[in-house]
């Protein structure tokens, strides 16, 4: 069973190191919402991060060990796992992440076949999965500095409709996930990511307008919509993974917009404040179907079509 | 023999639902807890059971091209049994088990059976085949049942298994709950079957 | 109305789609779904036959069998117009229109026994529906199917080079796959309150 015989549907991994790069790139950039949850959130929030990361890389290492394989670890795991911390709140018991680690690693990416040919992001099947399976820890969240338990800025709106000002959402002075509160730290991480040219514009981009357009149609702030929820953590770092997004250039525009329209559907009209994760999944799984309507002819396929 | 050949068969080397992949829909539909799984495989077992029965008593009458609608009808008139009996003395369970037990009349099992055993064999042979596989399917359902209510919820039949401090894994007991228990099922099955 | 209608829509194709959330028709789903153009095939035939039976079902319902108290014939009565029915498409198609019959012949006699096909009319039946109300909602039924099998299918054609270990490869990894579309799926759950 020679693993390099396998041909994978697109995109393909060039080379173990590449790899290696782009991961330790995208950790670079996630420091930042993550030294901001740190700051706003304190030791518990580092605590959180820490246990995901070392089950994250417990969970990979053990898989490697059942599989017999010789392969050393890529740095996808480390990203996964500090992305799962990211999206739990502060407040989460300690076996969540662990819980979350191995559904990331061992249900969404090894059981089909490893890094580059999971259909699902991996950080976001475990969430969506701690959040139906365990609604009660997954939804107490803690507001910042003090540690108090407050409700999200979208579940305020829904449910009591109260709004935010803009500068505790910008800042991230604000009840949330860990990693999901300060838009400017994420910023400045998918600035990172865009100067080393790892991500595309073409998926983040049209998710956030998406959900400002459609946000303002339906009377709603849009500036509001834009920067609360895990819209900017969801969309930079997890509608840009390589792996189970589209390939083609429109493909990735069209992922965007789905997304931005699921989005908001269930923000406005569904059954959760926030929409992000589902979203992001529910185009994962469409992303075979849009890589295949998409794909660039070949050079002359017109000419040859007209003749006949 | 005649009987207990057949039996054993649906039970474990033909299992309806992890060898020959049919009868999915209620398997996974009623499986959230295990007591539903008895309720549904039993009324399943009585019209397999059943319906194996008569077709065979008649195979030798039944011209072959309308074979078909006649097998129907006479699952269908089971299935109306089943329907009104567990309306009237089991209300309860069969609101819990709803649209699933007119449903039996379409389950790829019983029209399998009939048109795979009953109609080629014996009375007595297609007794113990219906019934077999109505164990078979019954089992499965129990298995699928109790390992959903015991992780989504803790207990089995209704007893609590699990310490009082288990968090119960609510999605098991959702949609993504049945498909995932009976995917690791079969790789179960599939590993042991490797190994032999 | 109109909002109703399509609230009644919405809520057949996505927040309880009938094969990832509420089980009904899954033998062809794993069955015929390892192929695009298979699944497409059989999402048409579906569509096509589900919205001629209800239609049919819904008439019969409510000027033969209410009327003569026949309520309790139900089972058999849809089961062998469906029958019947999918029989005379057969035939109609494969003479009137070879194309068509190309592409949606095969699945044919498939959809007799198709779960889905049946459980919408007796959905429509316990549920009152209006002609109009019914006819939506199967299209939306129909429609969540076609959805979900393409869906599906896109997925199992990228799956099918994967390096997937031995014990999950075909079936077992199919179910978790389906695991986690339902899984994505459930983010609909409560939409517009359904």
């Amino acid at each position: 069973m020679d693993q390099k015989l396998y041909v994978s549907a697109p995109p393909h991994i060039r080379s173990d190191t590449d790899a290696k790069f782009l991961m330790r790139q995208v950790i670079i950039a996630l420091l930042a919402p993550t030294v901001a949850g740190v700051i706003f959130f304190g030791g518990r929030a580092l605590l959180i991060l820490v246990i995901s990361v070392l089950s994250s890389i417990f969970w990979q290492r053990l898989m490697i060990y059942i599989k017999k394989e010789k392969r050393p670890l890529d740095g996808s795991e480390v990203v996964t796992g500090l992305l799962i911390g990211l999206n739990l709140s502060p407040l989460v018991p300690w076996w969540i992440p662990v819980v979350g680690t191995f559904i990331a690693i061992v249900l969404a990416k090894e059981l089909f076949g490893g890094l580059g040919f999971n259909i699902f992001n991996p950080a976001l099947i475990a969430r969506a999965f701690l959040l139906a399976s365990w609604p009660m820890e997954m939804t107490t969240w803690a507001a910042p500095f003090t540690g108090v338990t407050q409700a999200t800025p979208l579940a305020l709106l829904k449910l009591q409709h109260v709004s935010t000002p803009y500068i505790s959402l910008f800042l991230g002075n604000r009840g949330g996930c860990i990693g999901e509160t300060s838009v400017l730290a994420l910023l400045i991480g998918a600035a990172y990511l865009f100067y080393k040219g790892v991500i595309d514009w073409r998926t983040p981009i049209p998710y956030i307008l998406t959900v400002g357009v459609l946000s303002l149609i339906f009377g709603q702030d849009p500036l509001f919509h834009m920067m609360s929820g895990g819209l900017v953590l969801g969309a930079f770092f997890m509608a840009t993974d390589y792996t189970t997004t589209p390939v083609t250039k429109s493909g990735r525009i069209i992922f965007g917009i789905g997304c931005g329209v699921i989005t908001i559907l269930i923000r406005l009209f569904g059954g959760y404040p926030e929409g992000v994760s589902y979203s992001i999944l529910f185009m994962n799984a469409m992303t075979p179907l849009i890589d295949r309507w998409t794909i660039p002819k070949p050079f002359g396929y017109r000419v040859e079509r007209r003749r006949v | 023999m005649k009987f207990l050949r057949p039996l054993i068969n649906g039970i474990w080397k033909e299992n309806p639902i992890l060898v020959l992949m049919i009868g999915l829909c209620p398997t996974l539909a009623v499986s959230t807890a295990a007591i539903n799984g008895i309720y549904m495989g039993l009324a399943a077992t009585f019209v397999l059971a059943g319906s194996n029965l008569i077709i065979s008593l008649i195979r030798k009458w039944v011209p072959d091209q309308v074979r078909i609608p006649i097998f129907i009808t006479i699952i269908a008139a089971f299935v109306t049994v089943v329907d009104m009996v567990m309306h009237a003395y089991v209300p309860e369970m069969y609101k819990i088990l709803g649209i699933f037990i007119p449903l039996i009349v379409v389950n790829c099992i019983i029209l399998g059976r009939a048109e795979a055993f009953a109609y080629q064999n014996g009375p007595i042979e297609s007794l113990g085949d219906g019934i077999g596989m109505g164990i078979g399917f019954t089992l499965i359902l129990l298995i699928l049942g109790s390992i959903r209510e015991l992780l989504g919820n803790g207990t089995i039949f209704g007893f609590q298994i699990m310490p009082v401090t288990y968090k119960p894994v609510l999605l098991m007991i959702l949609p993504p709950g049945a498909f995932l228990t009976i995917g690791f099922l079969q790789a179960l099955q599939r590993y042991r079957g490797g190994k032999e | 109305m109109f909002s109703h209608l399509l609230l009644l829509f919405i809520g057949a194709l996505l927040v309880n789609n009938i094969l990832l959330i509420r089980f009904i028709a899954l033998c062809a789903f794993f069955g015929v779904s390892n192929s695009m153009s298979t699944s497409i095939g059989m999402g048409m035939a579906v569509t096509f036959v589900m919205v001629l039976t209800s239609s049919v079902t819904w008439i019969l319902w409510n000027f033969v069998l209410v009327p003569l108290h026949l309520e309790y014939l139900q089972i058999s009565v849809f089961i062998l117009t469906i029958a019947a029915l999918v029989q005379f498409v057969e035939l109609f198609l494969k003479k009137n229109s070879p194309s068509l019959y190309r592409a949606m012949g095969i699945y044919l006699p498939l959809i007799t026994t198709n779960c889905a096909i049946l459980a919408v009319a007796f959905i429509h039946v316990s549920s009152n529906f209006n002609f109009i109300e019914t006819i939506v909602y199967t299209i939306g039924v129909s429609g969540g199917y076609t959805l979900a099998i393409v869906m599906f299918a896109g997925i199992r054609e990228r799956l099918a080079s994967a390096p997937v270990p031995r014990a999950f490869q075909g079936y077992p990894l199919a179910f978790i796959t389906a695991s986690l579309m339902s899984l994505a799926f459930l983010g609909f759950k409560g939409l517009f309150g359904l």
